[in-house]
């Protein structure tokens, strides 16, 4: 069963996607194929089964509270598609932070 | 004496201490064979052939001043090109990366330096691992050794590729799913997965970090013993690393499987999308582990039949949070598209990611989303705890559990790029150990009988025991003397 | 607010607040934490989100906060997780904050505040610890970001330990919430684990605020009020606040939630721009971090190092001192200043209540003048005390006194150097000032007259033109007595 229209188009604003009119049509039909696969869970009896969310038994791990050199601001630009004064530059932002 | 790119590392390391060669000639001829299999196998996104001669020279400098770094200073390897390397283009198999240089070394790879071996280069992957052929890879599939027209399986297709056609003796792969056993299995060579924690992950790039570890790919079994034993224990860098020193995995691999409990698993039969010619070398495989003195019980592994299903709820779910951050700020690839920032994301993902790493974000964004999470997300890790809990009641009654590591044998190229499921499906018993986070192996038994190409074994054991897995795949390997013999090396 | 406006409605805040710890080293990763640092030198591939890199929490932001919980009398989680807060913003390197969700490290904690109010008590929902974002400049058009061209990055302040408090919505004027941020200051202060500056943003406060007619049971439509960089601006924005829904109420208007800032210069709340699409974190447990299971003795080993919290401290200044609520509520406004007067107290001959005058009128006032903390001033409390000392002594007069400390707050210099200095030293012989007495008579026949008829009040004048003619040097006391006996008696 193919996931609906509005549901590819919210997940796909979600997930910052901009997928085209061809993509969102296929996205619709194979996701709904997955997503039927994975209904059989359903079936499962999973009450009172605790969920697994890390794969090893290990509990809190730290590190010591100490300062390490940083990268410098070359390296830490080098990779960057467009920087500015020493900052990452981007296009202007829309929407005021969360 | 063996052709030099068919010799495993344990044989070249006794090789290079006699000075019967030297690390630059082994280094020389490697780069020479890569050379001619690159133009039909398509294997490196980057090659590194500068680097690693004077890795080599440096290694052979070390060893006639008696100061090597390990017992294989100077034997060369290759890595996924997932596993981040300082200096040298690291793209994941993605658009969305090209041109980065990374400023750090991944863990697995400093280990590997100070071990002394050469960096040949970086190896050709399904996009951020997510794949089983190689073909999802922005920069063209590899191909298999063994049938041109075939996948080397995936992701680390180009891993076990590099390996099988004597282009290095081991190779760095990662895991998810069963991206190093399964393309070991197609392609004829030994692929681990070690037990989680145990590899450190820092510098190899997530895709499902509860999931993913890094494996050894090699021909022989020793060799894998030996490179998991040089990169595993414990790095304060990665805080899921396991809390302790890695055993020497060489040490009593050749003590035998007398006495040993092997489980096969009742609930895979054959049918059932199971080629038949990898059922029959499957069963002669569990008869011989019976031969060599280990006794076969049957198991019974409800839940496994579920672990696709939950997979790939939780294996895309983490990977739509881990690949949120290619987004054309920091690096990589940027849109030129895109008034304001968002659409400059929005369009920057679009054009750098490929097909299937969409489908897997979309997939994974909607499992966690609002209103969808304790249906799919929720129920997932709950299913991964079944899993974990069979596994468990299993390694009551035996040591190990012996399946199949792949139920086909190398599939055509194209034969499944238009069925994501389809594709999802060829993990179907590699996935659970991934979901459960135990040790498993795969080793080859020899070619299927209905097309001639490799069939791989798996071996699943407790968390931990990766010696006693190496035990039985070593005696397993031994008795079956294929990859030793001109059949077990592709026609190529 | 006029009485009516507060009998008929009823405010509700609840108030979230994110504290920057001061620790050496980022959360999860070892770049140094500091401020004011050239762009994008103190970030590594964990703070910048490079692929491959992991975090590791740090152990000290991890013990700060249960700090932080133990004080604010909460429970400590026997089983806590990070989780991962999914969303798209450029200042945020991995397009998701690690943070903690539905298992926070502390939760269920309670403090009281007392002011013109009465004492409230404030429940605590939780405290949990998760990490900052970087900083974006806005170029081009205002400097602002609706108007502006394109923005800049910088990821210094990624990754810096954050620590969020939220409280149970118990408060119900501005002047609680005023009277909560200064009392979670203090107490922030006091355990040291934060510059605690609202103005460089160690210490932010967002707050939820509701009105809704008295005797309601509905809850009032909840709005958020974000950007309140001073103590004095959370007032200021809460009234601003409740006045505006208040009056929205009364004219029928329909309120709606949303995100409001407040504006220093105007003093106003403004809505901020509306989101197109209504968030969806997405939280899942952080896969790259473990959990954490804090055993009881590490929990007993924090709480053991827990040091004396601000209500304890006020409690004992009053037994201990004698000191009356208003001069504790000064003193102990900052660990600082409290630490500051028991310096002081200790190194004091006489009562302490005597320094403590001195400290809450005088210095009170430099400090403010100067607009610095007293742990900035030149003046040490031991300076202070001999200060004091020598006005006891007779040495100078309390006139001259306060002229000495001006001069040792500028300066630093000690007290017995400054009075010399200046050539004072107070007039207590009595042969010399017998003279200036009987002069000050001569000169006031009309007022002494009067003083001999029985009217003490114009003495006081008498006196000041004793010290006038003195310049201030002839000890009062004596000047009156001298008086009374020549008028009096």
């Amino acid at each position: 069963m193919p996931i609906d229209r509005a549901a590819v188009d919210h997940v796909a604003r979600l997930a910052r996607l901009d997928l085209s009119e061809q993509e969102r049509r296929r996205m619709s039909d194979e996701l709904g194929k997955i997503l039927e696969h994975a209904e059989r869970i359903q079936a499962l009896a999973l009450d009172g089964v605790e969920p697994t969310s890390h794969a090893v038994a290990i509990r809190n791990v730290m590190r010591p509270d100490e300062a390490r050199p940083s990268l410098t601001q070359e390296e830490a630009l080098s990779n960057a598609p467009v920087a500015e004064g020493g900052r990452f530059s981007v296009p202007r932002i829309l929407e005021e932070e969360e | 004496m063996t052709e030099l790119p068919y010799v495993a590392a344990t044989e070249l390391a006794a090789l290079l201490d006699a000075g019967d060669i030297s690390a630059v000639e082994l280094t020389e001829t490697l780069r020479a064979r890569v050379e001619h299999l690159d133009d039909k196998l398509h294997l490196f996104l980057k090659r590194t052939d500068e680097r690693a001669l004077s890795d080599a020279r440096a290694a052979d400098a070390r060893r006639s001043s008696g100061d090597r770094l390990s017992l294989f200073d100077g034997v060369p390897i290759g890595y996924k090109d997932i596993f981040v390397t300082r200096g040298v283009p690291t793209t994941c198999g993605s658009r969305i990366l090209e041109g980065w240089v990374p400023p750090f070394d991944a863990t697995v790879v400093e280990r590997c330096s100070r071990a002394g071996l050469p960096i040949l280069g970086k190896l050709n992957m399904d996009e951020f691992a997510m794949g089983s052929s190689t073909e999802n890879s922005a920069f063209g599939p590899s191909k298999n050794p063994w049938n041109l027209k075939t996948v080397p399986g995936g992701s680390s297709g180009a891993s076990a590729a590099l390996v099988a056609a004597g282009g290095a003796p081991w190779a760095w792969g990662t895991e998810t799913g069963g991206s190093v056993r399964q393309p070991a299995s197609l392609c004829g060579v030994v692929g681990v997965k070690p037990t989680y924690g145990l590899v450190s992950r820092y510098g190899m790039i997530a895709f499902a970090s509860s999931l993913d570890q890094a494996g050894p790919l090699s021909r022989t079994v020793k060799d894998s013993a030996a490179l998991l034993t040089i990169a595993a224990g414990h790095d304060p860098l990665d805080s899921t690393s396991i809390p302790q020193a890695a055993p020497d995995y060489l040490e009593g691999i050749d003590r035998g499987i007398a006495g040993m409990r092997i489980g096969i698993v009742k609930e895979i039969e054959s049918g059932d999308g199971m080629q038949p010619g990898v059922g029959e070398r499957v069963q002669e495989a569990y008869q011989r582990l019976e031969k060599l003195g280990a006794s076969i019980e049957e198991v019974s592994l409800p839940s496994f039949e579920y672990g696709i299903s939950a997979y790939y709820l939780i294996a895309p779910a983490e990977a739509s949070s881990n690949l949120a951050r290619y987004d054309g700020v920091r690096y990589g690839l940027r849109s030129s598209d895109g008034s304001d920032v968002g659409a400059m994301m929005a369009r920057t993902r679009a054009e750098g990611f490929g097909d299937e790493v969409k489908r897997r974000i979309m997939l994974g964004t909607y499992a966690l989303s609002a209103g969808y999470y304790d249906a799919y997300y929720g129920k997932a890790q709950r299913v991964r705890t079944l899993i974990t809990r069979d596994l468990e009641r299993a390694y009551a009654s035996v040591d190990l559990i012996a399946c199949p590591t792949s139920p086909t044998t190398a599939f055509k190229l194209g034969e499944r790029t238009n069925d994501p499921l389809a594709m999802y499906l060829s993990d179907v018993f590699t996935v659970p150990v991934n979901l459960a986070g135990n040790a498993a192996i795969s080793v080859p038994c020899g070619v299927s009988a209905d097309d001639g190409l490799p069939v791989g074994l798996q071996l699943i054991a407790k968390s931990l025991d990766e010696a006693t897995m190496f035990r039985a795949a070593y005696a397993f390997e031994q008795d079956l003397g294929w990859i030793d013999s001109p059949e077990g090396r592709p026609p190529l | 607010m006029s009485m009516t406006a507060t009998d008929l409605y009823e405010t509700t805040v609840g108030l979230e607040i994110h504290v920057e710890l001061a620790t050496a080293s980022k959360m999860f990763c070892g770049c140094p934490v500091t401020f004011g640092q050239e762009p994008n030198t103190r970030t590594c591939p964990v703070c910048l989100g490079l692929p491959g890199s992991l975090p590791v929490a740090n152990e000290r932001a991890v013990e700060h906060t249960m700090k932080i919980a133990l004080a604010l009398d909460c429970r400590i989680a026997e089983h806590s997780l990070f989780h991962r807060k999914n969303y798209f913003y450029p200042d945020m390197p991995k397009n998701y904050q690690i943070s903690q969700y539905d298992l926070p490290l502390g939760y269920a904690g309670a403090v009281e505040i007392t002011g013109g109010f009465g004492t409230t008590r404030v429940g605590i929902t939780r405290v949990h610890l998760e990490e900052d974002t970087g900083k974006s400049i806005h170029v081009g058009g205002s400097g602002r970001i609706h108007d502006s061209h394109y923005s800049l990055e910088d990821f210094n302040r990624a990754g810096t330990p954050l620590v969020e408090i939220v409280t149970e919505p118990d408060i119900h004027s501005a002047e609680e919430a005023r009277a909560f941020v200064n009392e979670l200051r203090a107490l922030l202060e006091s355990l040291g684990v934060s510059d605690v500056r609202m103005e460089e943003g160690s210490l932010r406060v967002d707050a939820n605020v509701s009105v809704r007619r008295a005797g309601e049971t509905a809850h009032g439509v909840k709005v958020e009020v974000k950007n309140m960089n001073s103590v004095r601006s959370v007032g200021r924005a809460l009234e601003y606040e409740q006045e505006r829904q208040r009056k929205a109420l009364e004219s029928g208007e329909r309120l709606i939630q949303e995100t409001r800032h407040f504006d220093e210069k105007s003093g106003t709340t403004s809505s901020g721009r509306a989101k197109e699409v209504s968030s969806d974190y997405r939280y899942f447990a952080e896969p790259d971090l473990v959990p954490f299971e804090p055993t009881a003795e590490w929990i007993e080993r924090i709480k053991s190092s827990l040091p004396e919290l601000p209500a304890a401290r006020r409690e004992r200044f009053v037994a201990q001192y004698g000191l009356g609520s208003a001069d504790v509520e000064v003193l102990t406004s900052t660990t600082s200043l409290a630490d500051w007067f028991e310096a002081a107290a200790a190194a004091y001959k006489g009562e302490p209540k005597k320094v403590v005058n001195w400290i809450v009128a005088d210095l009170f006032r430099l400090l403010n003048e100067a607009g610095i903390e007293v742990g900035a001033a030149k003046i040490s409390p031991a300076q202070l005390a001999r200060l004091v000392e020598l006005v006891d002594s007779g040495a100078i007069s309390g006139k001259q006194a306060k002229q000495v400390l001006g001069d040792m707050f500028a300066t630093g210099n000690d007290p017995e150097a400054i009075a010399a200095e200046r050539g004072m030293q107070q007039i207590s012989d009595e042969g010399a000032l017998d003279l200036v007495v009987a002069e000050v008579i001569e000169q006031n026949p009309g007022v002494a007259d009067k003083v001999r008829g029985g009217n003490i009040g114009p003495l006081g004048f008498l006196v000041g033109q004793v010290m006038k003619k003195t310049k201030g040097q002839a000890n009062p006391g004596l000047v009156n007595d001298l008086l009374r006996s020549k008028l009096v008696e």
